[in-house]
């Protein structure tokens, strides 16, 4: 059984809102996050049905290539030294970086909810002992971590965003282990284990729901790092394999020919900031939304 | 304080032998060995090739041997290039990657601490926005972007600079702003952000009012303070800078240690990643110490418990 207040019991007055209502309204008001929202739909959008449209496939070359040719009427962001068109190569590559950055994230918010709770919860020792491991392991060079699981163990994408999200937990553990902690003392909680509900429903069904605005908030600002951490990988020709694309790849065939192509660096260089850019800015958003007191 | 460094060279000892206990059986269990890569060895010469190298022993006898050695400052010798030892690759290597590390946080430091601190002088107006809006584009532009796009501007459209090498002083400058600007705009807004918290206390309100100018507050008063958590975030940094001297080195074809391990992983040189891995985990377990010990110096509050 679970403790709520019933509807009736608040004042009906009509600027009642539920928090998820009152931190999309401030979220509406914040310029920036809702232009980096919008690049984010923008963008994901043409990457999922961009491919369908092209009259390209994103690996399909013409038989003679001509070199690279820059951006015109014919291919809109011109194409790589294969005569590949970029546009579609773009499209496909920022699927597969973005798929990874939600993959790895998803893989990240389990490992790092599930860690910080346990922690919270239990509290005491046990709590210091775990977060002393989590202390430990920030002071690890991950990257090498991650760069050494893609070497020995095969390219593959399932293993990319694994070792992606074994790594990136560890400040979505410290946050959620501060939540439940304080959470754990309030009065709610308190009535409800009285009540009799079991510690692990306690847990799913009362402390973590309260806690669900930081870690929202963090998610979104995970997506960013895990995405840069694939791009990262991938430049160094270690995470996602040709001929599939990511922006990562795409970025470092761009390096590689920038003299004669420049747009072959300059475009997916962009989209991928501009990604990044959207990406924090709308977490920043969502963190004001939230929580008004904090931020600045 | 001694007694505080001696405990933390104590702590980090297990921290080390983890890294090195789970490194080595985590190369070791990997499909392929360091020679299934090459063209096909007669089974014959393989043996005696393992044989040379001891791969033929049990495992565990291997790691013993490892480890003991390991203590002597012995990190075995390479299995790609048959007549170096991994510490001669390294002393060869690693100090082009200090001073790379050292130029990069160098302009990290001066660079995101100065935006910081301009951007407090007249909080809200152009001269805060400005630095910080170049701090928000600094974070989303990572070195391997960065580092390209600098190289096309810098040194093929203007010619200023070379594009690749490690020669002259010049050579250092692209490298140095690539490894740098984006822990420079991290550090810029934690500098903003401490230094805003410190403006508004009770010490700074006195030392105005008796008529100081502002700007000597900012520079003497608060910048003390006001940098904390920017130096909190020196840690993370140094594995970041570590890390991002992989793609520095790449982009700019300079023979640090970092270019090194990445091609190491390539080669299933195991003895060579296995040596790297390690004297990074120390590096930046010493610099974690370092900044620890700053902290304290910079807030007698905090004491070395």
């Amino acid at each position: 059984m679970s403790v709520t207040v019933p509807a009736t019991a608040l004042p009906s007055s009509a600027e009642h809102l539920s928090p998820g209502r009152l931190a999309w309204q401030r979220l509406r008001s914040n310029r920036m996050a809702m232009a980096g929202l919008a690049f984010l739909v923008f963008f994901s959008g043409l990457c999922l049905t961009g491919p369908w449209f092209s009259p390209y496939g994103f690996q399909e070359q013409p038989l003679i290539a001509e070199g690279a040719t820059p951006p015109g009427a014919q291919h809109w962001l011109g194409t790589d030294h294969r005569g590949r068109d970029l546009a579609t190569r773009l499209f496909h590559g920022g699927r597969i970086s973005l798929l990874v950055g939600l993959l790895a994230t998803a893989v990240s918010l389990t490992i790092g909810v599930a860690y910080g709770a346990l922690s919270g919860f239990l509290g005491g020792k046990t709590d210091s002992a775990m977060m002393r491991f989590v202390d430990i392991l920030y002071a690890l060079p991950f990257t090498v971590f991650v760069i050494l699981l893609m070497v020995f163990f095969g390219r593959s994408l399932v293993l990319l965003f694994l070792a992606i999200g074994a790594v990136e937990w560890l400040t979505m553990a410290r946050i959620v282990r501060g939540q439940v902690l304080s959470l754990r003392q309030r009065a709610f909680v308190e009535a409800a284990r009285i009540l009799g509900q079991r510690p692990g429903k306690l847990l799913s069904g009362h402390i973590l729901p309260n806690a669900a605005g930081p870690i929202i908030v963090y998610t979104t600002l995970t997506i960013p790092n895990v995405m840069l951490l694939e791009a990262f990988v991938s430049f160094l020709g270690l995470g996602v394999q040709p001929p599939m694309s990511s922006l990562g790849l795409l970025i470092n065939d761009g390096a590689t020919s920038m003299e004669g192509a420049p747009w072959l660096l300059i475009v997916p260089g962009l989209a991928f900031a501009l990604t990044l850019f959207s990406l924090n800015f709308l977490g920043d958003g969502l963190r004001d939304a939230f929580d008004p007191r904090t931020g600045k | 304080m001694l007694i505080y460094i001696a405990r933390r060279f104590l702590e980090a000892l297990p921290v080390l032998f983890l890294v090195v206990t789970a490194c080595f059986f985590l190369l070791r269990l990997a499909p392929g060995g360091p020679f299934s890569a090459e063209v096909d060895i007669p089974a014959a010469t393989l043996a005696r090739m393992e044989a040379h190298y001891g791969l033929d022993r049990p495992l565990f006898l291997q790691y013993t041997s490892y480890l003991g050695n390991l203590v002597q400052g012995d990190l075995g010798p390479s299995y790609h290039y048959p007549t170096r030892t991994v510490n001669e690759i390294i002393r060869d290597h690693l100090p082009i990657s200090l001073e790379l590390g050292l130029w990069g946080l160098l302009v990290a430091l001066l660079v995101g601490i100065g935006a910081g601190v301009v951007s407090m002088v007249r909080p809200d107006s152009w001269l805060d926005s400005l630095p910080m809006g170049g701090a928000m584009i600094g974070i989303c532009l990572p070195t391997f972007v960065l580092g390209p796009l600098l190289v096309l501007v810098f040194s093929l459209w203007l010619g200023w600079f070379n594009a690749t090498g490690w020669n002259t002083a010049g050579d250092r400058v692209l490298p140095a702003l690539t490894l740098g600007l984006f822990y420079a705009a991290y550090i810029a807004r934690l500098t903003r952000g401490g230094m805003r918290e410190v403006i508004g206390q009770d010490f700074i309100r006195t030392a105005l009012a008796k008529g100081l100018p502002r700007g000597k507050v900012l520079a003497k008063h608060a910048l003390r303070p006001g940098i904390l958590p920017a130096l909190a975030f020196l840690g993370p940094a140094a594995a970041g800078l570590l890390s991002g001297s992989f793609v520095v080195e790449t982009v700019f074809h300079i023979p640090g240690l970092g270019r090194e391990f990445v091609n190491a992983a390539f080669n299933r040189d195991y003895t060579l990643v296995l040596g790297v891995v390690v004297l990074f985990a120390a590096m930046i377990l010493l610099f974690n110490l370092l900044v620890d010990i700053g902290q304290v110096l910079l807030n007698p509050r905090q004491r070395f418990e």
